[in-house]
């Protein structure tokens, strides 16, 4: 059985950052994921990464745009340590060879993003993501001997010993059907995010919530799920991202009659207000009629306003996705968006240090809640996030490893989980397919858990959500083999999201006031007095069936008041 | 599928999600269930899409509504985790970034064909072993940085450009497809091959890096490395990032003998002299004096050796219509001989090499012109400029 100090679930920017940072403490890493490192859906992050970086800027005011953005719901001390750790953590990667975009000095070029009060954002093209995350795995390829990585392993369980401590998980090997528990001292989540429980989506496939849903059956509270980031620039034709990075660049928003209508919501920062503005005024000119395309369900980004020099050379990605998958030349004609799903806010609550609820848990990156994005994300701070909260998470691991004896982990749940696969693969083909309860619980998602959301909606997602838990017990798959069974894993899949929804709509419906991407149509105001603070789901009780169980959790407040929010 | 053939006609009307016409598609899939005991076989699906819809999402169809058990790799859906690498009737590609009228317009029998990618051992269906080819050449090239100590206190201050031009390289998603179809691979399985030495121009085209040097000499004293090559194209044609490995390759061989002076063991920068001077000499390259050229002279004891050697490739490329009998033994002179000579001149008078690539636009860009097919090699073979080689067509329809 393979046994280490730490280890960690999850391969993209957060997991891969807490795995060399582990390693570099001196610890014995192990590192598993679903699919091979590089293809984490990490590796879409186009825009960039934000830090205080020039001269002139100041990490407090990062910080400020942070709470601000947050909508007052981020957690000030967390908020702080992630904006004066940035500029060292952006220098650590340019020098193990992120290639970062220069300025004609040399020195690192920075673009405006969404929310931010002056330009902070390191880039590289509209692939920073992917840079950065080839780059940390350029450097895991380097620790070979020290961290042990799993590839196209998928974890089933996380193991308890009696003292309710985390000692390892039980995962699958994808290419073979084995089974193994792992064993360690600590583990850290790094999962990543649920966007894939709406439909559409800018998330990958693989961003099934699968760490959330883990960690909440372990015993762990979610925090802040009802906070989900609909991104205001999503193409029309699939759902696919056009990055902040193109407003940032100068891209202007129109609605049918050629109004750039942010003058309206935000005269100062336009179409970079945060992401929660812009997308409820786009939702507000479809809602009203100003939208374009043949169902009237879009606004335009126009991107003809940009240099075509400049396009070209730092959004070429989106030239391509406009070309490729929406038949557009960007550079020549604006081009049909409206806000889609992309982000979850909440996740499993942690500390500064990645610490969870349950010992020896952490959790780091989306998948994780710590809270720094509160209400709402800003543009180019998730990144920052999986990497400082990723490389906190295995520093503390690391230096807790170092204290204590390899504890002890049985095979009981191996048993479990090996007999449920067999299970599922058993089932007569009686249900319904799992892909048709994914298909009707995305769309539903979307439908009632969106920009704008109100209590009759919610309560029916609520039911929809409820019907397919039952119905996803019976649903059956075709694939009976061993050998890359990619159809149990969705089985399990399903299983995981349709927890994180559950979490989502209780949430939702608990808060009765608007705030960040949290928006109600019968309760449109922001309400300090009665909903200052956090909510967290967790489970009530042990079993599959035990319901959620809602709590409040205090927001830390360091030194900024909450205070009327306009861009 | 090539990036210039993706290009739709741009003067359509956009594609909104679910507002077209419904066509039927028929899939055939190569599958392989290796617990199964039998040999790989196809298998027919028809699914109903819109026609710009991917190939990956006529696959997932399939398997949501059909077959929950076909195997295929993949997440993001845009060409951006490399997940989906196959082959898409004869072409690698991936199938996320392949529309199915495109697909279909290559298919000789009205049916898409899929299969997993070549050069890679097959797990199931369309998933192959990449850790066991791809990952393991990626290894081979010391794939991190090594940057001179002590590190700056801040960031390296390094040239504006420099960055630029190797993002092309970092553009790479390790998607496999230029593995799949890599001609000397096919032949040598221990060629490093264009994605890992795409990756290794990342580092030697990287200011911030310490040991170009050291690379150059080991890539090009490899008996495997940069000088196994063959020019063929293909990992350029199936490249879905514009990374052009193989111009990445001709980079590295450029830098390692006209910058670093590496005489390696494998003739290789001989034989790129020899090849300058065919070209300099008769306008083309003159294939049988090639060989004896490069080994330093039709007599030198090595070059018999080395015409043994290359038997199986020029047998390859014979087999593949890449060369014509005729052509491999009758030598013509390229009847422009004074516009060769011009550019010639005009490139050795240049200061610097001009190093063109994907990420780097002059100011004064030609609007995109008509015919957008035109293949990388046509453009590319018909410009005498070397540094042409390193600006692929999406620059000019972009
Ligand atoms: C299109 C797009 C663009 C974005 N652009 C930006 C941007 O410009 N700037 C920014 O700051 N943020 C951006 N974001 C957000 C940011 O990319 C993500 O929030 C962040 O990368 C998440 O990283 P992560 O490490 O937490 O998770 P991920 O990168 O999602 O990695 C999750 C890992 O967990 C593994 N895993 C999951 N479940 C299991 C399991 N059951 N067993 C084993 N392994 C498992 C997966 O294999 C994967 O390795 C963007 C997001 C999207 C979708
Ligand atoms: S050009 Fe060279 S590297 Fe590229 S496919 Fe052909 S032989 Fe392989
Ligand atoms: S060079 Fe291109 S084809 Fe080859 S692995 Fe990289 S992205 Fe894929
Ligand atoms: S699914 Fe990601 S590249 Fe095709």
């Amino acid at each position: 059985m393979p046994a280490h100090d730490v280890l960690i679930i999850g391969a993209g920017l957060a997991g891969q950052r807490a795995a060399l940072a582990a390693a570099d403490a001196g610890a014995s890493v192990a590192i598993l994921s679903k699919v091979h490192p590089v293809r984490s859906h990490s590796v879409a992050a186009a825009g960039g990464i934000n830090a205080a970086i020039n001269p002139d800027d100041d990490w407090r005011s990062h910080a400020f745009d942070t709470v601000k953005g947050s909508d007052y719901l981020g957690d000030q001390d967390a908020i702080e340590i992630m904006c004066s750790e940035a500029p060292g953590e952006i220098m650590h990667l340019e020098h193990i060879g992120v290639t970062f975009h220069r300025n004609d000095t040399g020195h690192l070029d920075l673009r405006a993003f969404g929310g931010a009060s002056m330009k902070r954002t390191a880039y590289v093209a509209d692939i920073t993501g992917q840079a950065i995350l080839h780059v940390l795995y350029e450097q895991l390829m380097k620790y070979s001997d020290r961290v042990d990585r799993y590839e196209e392993w998928f974890n089933t369980s996380l193991l308890k010993d009696d003292s309710g401590r985390c000692v390892g998980c039980v995962a699958r090997n994808i290419r073979t059907g084995e089974m193994r528990t792992f064993n360690a001292k600590s583990t850290i989540l790094a999962t990543g995010g649920v966007g894939q429980a709406f439909k559409p989506t800018t998330n990958g496939l693989i961003c099934t919530g699968d760490g959330m849903s883990l960690a909440y059956r372990a015993g762990a509270r979610l925090m802040d799920m009802e906070m989900i980031q609909y991104h205001p620039t999503t193409m029309t034709a699939n759902g696919f991202l056009i990055t902040e990075g193109a407003r940032g660049e100068g891209a202007h928003l129109l609605n049918a009659a050629g109004e750039r209508f942010m003058e309206k919501d935000a005269p100062n920062k336009m179409e970079l207000a945060s992401r929660d503005v812009v997308s409820r005024a786009e939702q507000r000119e479809i809602n009203e009629g100003r939208g374009t395309g043949p169902l009237k369900d879009s606004v335009l980004l126009d991107v003809t306003v940009v240099p075509k020099n400049r396009v070209l050379e730092a959004l070429r990605e989106i030239v391509n996705l406009g070309r490729d998958f929406a038949g557009i030349d960007i550079t020549k004609e604006p081009i049909p968006v409206r806000p889609g799903q992309h982000y979850t806010m909440g996740g499993v609550k942690t500390d500064v240090n990645g610490e969870t609820d349950v010992p020896g848990l952490y959790a780091a990156g989306e998948v994780a809640c710590v809270s720094v994005h509160g209400g709402n994300r800003l543009g180019a701070n998730s990144l920052l996030d999986t990497l400082i909260f990723g490389k906190r998470s295995g520093q503390h691991a690391a230096a807790v490893a170092g204290e204590m004896q390899m504890p002890k982990v049985s095979d009981a749940q191996l048993r479990d989980d090996t007999r449920h696969i067999q299970d599922i693969i058993n089932r007569p083909k009686t249900g319904r397919r799992i892909s048709e309860i994914k298909e009707e619980l995305g769309v539903s998602m979307n439908q009632y858990c969106a920009v704008f959301r109100d209590e009759e909606g919610m309560t029916k997602g609520k039911e929809i959500v409820t019907r397919l838990q039952e119905e996803a017990k019976t649903a059956y798959i075709d694939d009976a083999g061993t050998v890359f069974n990619q159809d149990v894993l969705g089985a399990l899949e399903l299983g995981f999201m349709l927890d994180c929804s559950e979490a989502i709509v209780t949430a939702a419906l608990e808060r009765k006031e608007s705030r960040g991407a949290h928006s109600r149509t019968d309760y449109t105001e922001r309400n300090d007095e009665d909903w200052l603070f956090h909510l967290t789901v967790s489970q009530d009780g042990e079993g599959a069936d035990a319901p959620a169980k809602l709590d409040k959790a205090p927001i830390t407040f360091t030194q900024w008041e909450p205070m009327e929010r306009t861009y | 599928m090539s990036t210039t053939e993706s290009t739709p006609n741009t003067t359509e009307e956009p594609w909104h999600g679910g507002a077209e016409g419904l066509e039927s598609f028929t899939l055939r899939l190569r599958r392989y269930d290796p617990e199964s005991g039998k040999a790989p076989y196809f298998e027919e699906f028809v699914v109903e899409m819109e026609p710009h819809r991917s190939v990956l999402d006529a696959i997932l169809t399939a398997k949501n509504d059909e077959d929950g058990s076909i195997g295929i790799r993949c997440s993001c859906r845009a060409a951006i985790c490399g997940s989906c690498g196959t082959r898409i009737n004869d072409k690698p590609g991936l199938a996320c970034h392949t529309h199915l009228s495109d697909a279909l317009a290559r298919s000789k029998d009205g049916k898409i064909t899929v299969e997993p990618m070549g050069n890679m051992p097959v797990i199931k269906d369309l998933i192959v072993d990449m850790d066991a080819v791809h990952w393991k050449k990626q290894q081979r090239v010391t794939p991190w940085l090594l940057p001179a100590e002590p590190l700056p206190e801040k960031e390296h201050i390094v040239p504006r450009e420099a960055m630029v031009d190797v993002t092309q390289s970092m553009a790479c998603i390790q998607c496999g497809a230029c593995v799949s179809d890599c001609l000397s691979m096919e032949v040598d399985p221990l060629f490093i091959g264009p994605a890992a030495l795409a990756k290794a121009y990342r580092f030697v085209g990287d200011p911030r890096d310490d040991k170009h040097a050291q690379r150059l000499d080991d890539l090009a004293n490899d008996p495997h490395g940069i000088y196994d090559c063959t020019h063929c194209f293909k990992c350029i044609e199936a490249c879905p990032k514009g990374v052009a490995p193989m111009n990445q390759i001709m980079r590295l061989r450029r830098i390692a003998s006209a910058d670093h002076s590496i005489e390696d063991v494998n003739d290789g920068s001989r034989h790129e002299h020899a090849l300058v001077n065919h070209v300099k000499k008769w306008g083309t390259l003159n294939e049988a004096q090639l060989v004896p050229d490069s080994k330093g002279g039709k007599f030198h004891p090595r070059t018999a050796k080395e015409m043994v050697a290359s038997l199986s490739v020029i047998a390859t490329a014979l087999l593949r219509r890449k060369v014509t009998p005729k052509s491999a033994l009758i030598h013509h002179k390229n009847p422009n001989q004074s516009e060769i000579k011009r550019i010639y001149q005009e490139i050795g008078a240049r200061e610097e090499r001009l190093e063109l690539n994907l990420y780097i636009t002059q100011p004064d860009e030609p609007e995109a012109p008509d015919d957008q097919d035109a293949s990388h090699e046509a453009q590319v073979k018909t410009t005498g400029d070397q540094s042409a080689v390193n600006k692929p067509v999406t620059n000019r329809e972009a």
